[in-house]
């Protein structure tokens, strides 16, 4: 009998091992690839050339345009998401009736079922044609705004519902304070609530950028393929994602250095994720501990 | 068969929560194990059927010996202690689902199979706990629409399943209305025919009504342990008369 | 307080007046912020309903892809997709709730349990695409599985896996600790109180989480690009190494074409992704409820 449950321990044990082995696996793979990229190709001119054309004949490694695509979309997303998503969190936890809340919270979810490729759909064929008719014929097919703002309603529902987690665990007694002072729900959430949510509020706002920059479909389909540095929401852009996505759709021989340009800048995007991540668990273990 | 206690210690880490205990029980008795909150009673009883184990960090020193077997030897099967010394908790813990099921369960975890053994312990344990005539037509019902004294009994009957020669009551009658707690008294009563039974309790008319002997526990250490009715009446210790007459605790 | 000098006092709180106002502002304006979402959600269901629903009859669930926008089908597109569906769970689903349930049941106090959990909530922020590129190396060129729905299924597996061990694991901790108690006072082992108590009692949980997961992985794109999932397939799948498509690739596929048919082909095919989507996500809300109603110890 004893030996049955030691294999079955060892057998789920196994089982949870293998989310380790999957992390050495990213790893290994993209830092095998990156290395090999890195003998043809000089660090300092990836991190610091202004221009990405590895497909090109005149062959440039440099980084920014990409990033600055992606950050120019990540930026566009996270100023639609986090006001309205901190307005909704504040809305539904301070004002909200139950019967309301328990419409809206569903809705939220839904949005952030919908799979990304409808998204990209949506922000191509529906934003992209109505923000023209606002924006004039300046605004071109691909830009980085539409995508933009599609992603951030895409990550609404990320925001909203951390928010409101972080609005919910400030103790009772200091909302009730500050009520019985007289104030009102307007003030008590901004300068009571808010204030000493800050730390959980900041975890959804650092999880939603790092969601939006690893974000690949709605830019694949409605930013552009031409990279380029600037911050012009305007025209078409490339982020990291979308170059990924560009050759992995072509024929690329392996082992060539293109190949191992999707390496190089898939490192970046892993290495800017993984920072962000581990910044909001670190928040947030603190913020859990400030209200044992 | 008798079961003796040897110097037995308990840590929690670096608390010691139970000091040098030692103790001789006879079989088919009732013994009370009362003492303020805190004092060590639960733990104590907890160390019969190992399951002090389940707690991380707890430290087991000295002897429990059934029948001149320590409890704590190495060559001991803490399952299969654990189905020689049942236990019953102070809040009624019915497993979600039948009643039939409930009792059955200790049987089927121990291989059994035929239905009609299945059935007929079954019924014989909840006739023991006086639960039979209560549940007899709605066994395949849930457990969890049973009332909270009911629950009990039937954790009584699931103990009483895997025939048990010692039975340990933490509390069992805590969360209970005053009928129920009646009722279990009661229940107590018959099972000493059969059962050597220990049970901590907090309440110590309960305690005088129900055992042979009760043993007084103070902040880890087991200060008198005596026949029941000399220990309410003509108590030893200081400590022990301060308690009863209810100048602490 | 004399009548007068609390109506004094009253008066002193002009400034009360204006704080009613913002007060009531913003309660308007978040009524207003609440509803922009499910307008756009609304607005996007209106335009890929209006733009794709007259696309949509039987030739074009039965037909495969063409060049000709109005020939093209998406049969090769969901039966790929109904096969990645199977396929991801019978890889996933046992290997996360049985991490789950190692991590939840027996590793509680361990340094490599605290070690993997860490690791989880990692993973689990890790871009798609960056599993794409892990898929195609490891799986596509490595292991020579190359563009096959074995390589789709084993990506899309270890994507979501971090899913479905954290929701097992919130299903098992909603079961009390007084149930495992019991199960152990009566002799039990530990994987037998796992089995007939603890897993049957989080089982519409554990069901919920899987669910969701797993129509997760049906709506990804990106990973399986990565790995070469291709989009212009003319047969249907017959066995696991056999090359595939799914619906979000068949999707990017016709968006990518810029002639306004495929444009309406595209739409129609969102139609069918979401309508199987908002199912499984309805299910998955179903099996949650369950486990909510359970939970009246």
């Amino acid at each position: 009998m004893n030996l049955k449950e030691k294999i079955i321990e060892k057998l789920l044990l196994f089982c949870s091992l293998v989310t380790i082995l999957t992390t050495l696996g990213i790893i290994l793979v993209l830092l095998v690839q990156t290395f090999k990229f890195f003998s043809e190709v000089s660090l300092i001119s990836f991190l610091t050339d202004t221009e990405w054309t590895p497909l090109f004949q005149n062959k440039r490694y440099g980084i920014l345009p990409l990033l600055s695509g992606t950050i120019l979309t990540t930026l566009i997303a996270v100023v639609v998401a986090v006001p309205l998503g901190l307005i909704i969190a504040i809305y539904l936890s301070q004002y909200a009736h139950d019967s309301l809340r328990s419409i809206v919270k569903p809705g939220l979810e839904v949005l952030a079922a919908v799979p990304t490729v409808v998204y990209g759909f949506f922000a191509l064929e529906f934003v992209t044609p109505l923000l023209q008719s606002v924006l004039g014929p300046g605004l071109s097919g691909f830009n980085a705004l539409s995508p933009g703002i599609v992603m951030g309603v895409m990550i609404l529902p990320l925001v909203s519902s951390l928010s409101e987690d972080a609005l919910y665990s400030v103790p009772k007694n200091l909302r009730e304070g500050a009520y019985a002072l007289g104030s009102t729900r307007f003030q008590t959430a901004w300068k009571v609530i808010v204030p000493a949510a800050f730390s959980g509020i900041s975890v959804s706002v650092i999880l939603a950028i790092s969601r939006a920059i690893g974000e690949t479909m709605i830019v694949a389909i409605a930013a552009g393929q031409q990279p380029r540095l600037t911050f012009d929401p305007t025209v078409p852009i490339e982020t990291m994602t979308t170059y990924i996505v560009q050759v992995s759709m072509g024929d690329i021989q392996h082992d060539s250095i293109e190949y191992r340009t999707i390496f190089a800048v898939g490192i970046t995007l892993f290495a800017m994720t993984f920072v962000l991540n581990n910044l909001s668990f670190w928040l947030k273990k603190r913020y859990q501990e400030e209200y044992k | 068969m008798k079961i003796e206690v040897k110097d037995l210690n308990v840590y929690y880490g670096m608390d010691h929560v139970l000091k040098n205990v030692n103790m001789s029980i006879k079989k088919q008795t009732v013994t009370a194990l009362i003492g303020p909150s805190g004092c060590g009673k639960s733990t104590f009883l907890r160390c019969f059927n190992r399951m002090n184990d389940l707690i991380d960090n707890t430290r087991i020193v000295g002897e429990i010996s059934i029948d001149h077997l320590n409890v704590y030897s190495p060559s001991v099967n803490v399952n299969e202690l654990r189905k020689s010394v049942g236990m019953v908790f102070q809040k009624p813990n019915p497993f979600p689902k039948s009643i039939f099921e409930n009792v059955a369960y200790g049987l089927r975890v121990n291989g059994e199979k035929n239905k009609k053994v299945i059935e007929d312990k079954v019924e014989k344990s909840l006739q023991q706990a006086a639960l039979w005539d209560e549940v007899k037509d709605k066994l395949k019902k849930s457990a969890l629409a049973l009332s909270g004294g009911q629950q009990q009994r039937l954790c009584i009957a699931r103990a009483l399943a895997v025939e048990p020669s010692i039975l340990l009551m933490d509390e069992p009658a805590s969360a209970l209305d005053p009928i129920s707690t009646v009722k279990i008294e009661e229940l107590i009563y018959q099972l000493k025919e059969k059962y050597t039974i220990l049970i901590v309790t907090h309440n110590m008319q309960q305690a005088s009504r129900t055992s042979d002997k009760t043993a007084f526990f103070y902040m880890g250490e087991l200060v008198e342990y005596e026949d029941t009715r000399t220990l309410f009446t003509n108590p030893r210790k200081e400590k022990t008369q301060n308690y009863i007459t209810g100048r602490f605790g | 307080m004399k009548g007068k000098r609390f109506r004094k006092r009253l008066k002193r709180f002009k400034n009360v007046r204006k704080y009613e106002l913002q007060d009531k502002a913003f309660q308007y304006l978040g009524i207003f912020c609440t509803f922009f979402g499910i307008v756009v959600l609304g607005a996007l269901l209106i335009d890929v309903l209006m733009a794709g629903l007259k696309r949509l009859d039987w030739d074009f669930l039965t037909s495969l892809p063409s060049r000709k926008a109005s020939e093209a089908g998406i049969y090769t597109a969901w039966i790929g997709t109904l096969w990645i569906m199977i396929l991801t769970a019978i890889i996933a689903l046992p290997m996360g709730i049985g991490a789950g349930l190692y991590l939840e049941e027996y590793g509680k106090k361990n340094k490599l349990a605290n070690f993997i959990e860490i690791n989880i909530a990692n993973l689990a922020g890790v871009p798609s695409i960056i599993y794409g590129l892990l898929g195609l190396e490891l799986f596509a060129r490595a292991m020579h599985l190359g563009d096959s729905i074995l390589t789709g299924a084993l990506t899309l597996a270890l994507l979501i896996l971090p899913i479905i061990i954290v929701s097992t694991r919130e299903a098992l901790k909603a079961v009390p600790y007084s149930i495992r108690e019991a199960s152990y006072g009566i002799g039990a082992t530990k994987w037998q109180t796992i089995w007939h108590q603890v897993l049957p009692a989080s089982m519409s949980g554990i069901i919920t989480g899987a669910i969701l997961a797993i129509s997760r992985a049906i709506g990804e794109t990106a990973p399986l690009v990565l790995i070469g999932s291709l989009s212009y397939i003319s047969f249907a799948p017959t066995s696991p190494l056999d090359p595939f498509s799914v619906l979000p690739i068949q999707i990017f596929n016709w968006i990518s074409r810029p002639q306004p048919e495929f444009a309406e082909n595209a739409a129609a095919a969102i139609i069918i992704l979401l309508g199987i989507t908002f199912l499984m996500n309805g299910i998955a809300v179903y099996f949650r409820y369950k486990a909510q109603k359970k939970i009246k110890w």
